[in-house]
């Protein structure tokens, strides 16, 4: 058993920003997963032919993205 | 440290995905189901010859509802997890003195109205049978349009509360923050076009359990990642403040 009562409590003190701007990339990398399940063989195409969005077809609509 | 945020943001967002798997399953898939039933019988209707002819399909209905729904929608809750993460990083230590936990519930409850209730209310979500297929490209663009006049609305609003925090104090600077956002909504949603294409024998029932199940999903999706990260979180950031601590108690 781990003692709680030396358990520190989190003070909040903010994440310099230069420490999170490099991994905004991932954020971009994340942006275009969600492309893929939202829009991607509807609105605009990347990848030829219709197998995406009908694969993802029930999340997409689930989802609430504009489909058909 | 952000690296540890980010991982434990997307295993939220995963963990989220199989809870929305369940109900999308449970809650979306019948009144998509029916949905197609009702398109079918337009088709029919449409075309009385062609009875017999199916068009093979790409993906058959059971991988649509299996495996295909399964992805999208783990994918799309990861990768929100993962967004979560960023924004919390940003977030954390920078709106009041807020834990972790409280901080992570709080920004989900604001993700899930600014990217859910708001552009929902203007371009609700509609089942398959519903939209003209020649206009996905302006109703893509008028809901993401949506959305992103709704997290600046966000923005603007809470910069708004935090100028007024020494005057109002906390809790009238958090009503007026409130109110500037209802105000750029509003005004938002007046201004942009309408869109309607519900067809006019499309069962309202069925329109209103997919909606329901569509919103239900995204509430489920926004109170785990909210609720599951904020633990993990707490986690990260009290290992990254223990070297801090040992020294100011030396
Ligand atoms: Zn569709």
């Amino acid at each position: 058993m781990s003692n709680t009562a030396v358990l520190p409590v989190v003070i909040p003190v903010a994440i310099p920003v230069r420490e999170v701007l490099p991994w905004l990339l991932f954020g971009f990398v994340m942006m275009l997963a969600l492309y893929f399940v939202g829009a991607e063989e509807g609105a605009t195409s990347l990848i030829p032919g219709m197998y995406i969005h009908e694969f993802v077809h029930d999340g997409r609509h689930l989802l609430g993205f504009p489909c058909h | 440290m952000v690296r540890s945020l980010l991982i434990r943001g997307m295993l939220a967002g995963f963990l989220a995905g199989l809870l929305v798997f369940g109900v999308a399953r449970i809650l979306g898939e019948p009144p998509v189901d029916r949905a197609i039933a009702f398109e079918e019988r337009l088709m029919k209707a449409a075309h009385p010859g062609h009875e017999h002819q199916d068009e093979p399909e790409l993906v058959s209905r059971d991988t649509q509802r299996g495996i295909g729904l399964f992805t999208g929608v783990v994918v799309y809750a990861t990768a929100f997890g993962g967004l979560f993460a960023l924004v919390f990083a940003f977030a954390y230590g920078r709106i009041g003195k807020l834990s972790p936990r409280a901080t992570s519930a709080l920004l989900a409850a604001a993700t899930f109205v600014a990217l859910v209730v708001v552009p929902d209310i203007k371009y609700p979500p509609n089942p398959p049978a519903v939209g003209a297929p020649d206009t996905i490209g302006d109703r893509t663009a008028l809901f993401v349009g949506m959305i992103v006049v709704s997290i600046a609305a966000m923005m603007i609003a809470l910069a708004a509360g935090r100028r007024l925090l020494p005057q109002l104090g906390l809790w009238n600077a958090s009503l007026a923050g409130g109110g500037v956002f209802l105000l750029l909504v509003i005004a938002a949603q007046l201004l942009l076009p309408a869109v309607d294409e519900v067809p006019e024998q499309f069962p309202a029932a069925v329109l209103w359990q997919f909606r329901i199940a569509s919103i239900g999903i995204e509430a489920v999706l926004w109170a785990t990642i909210g609720l599951a990260f904020g633990p993990l979180a707490e986690a990260v950031l009290r290992r990254g403040q223990r070297g801090q601590w040992s020294h100011q108690r030396a």
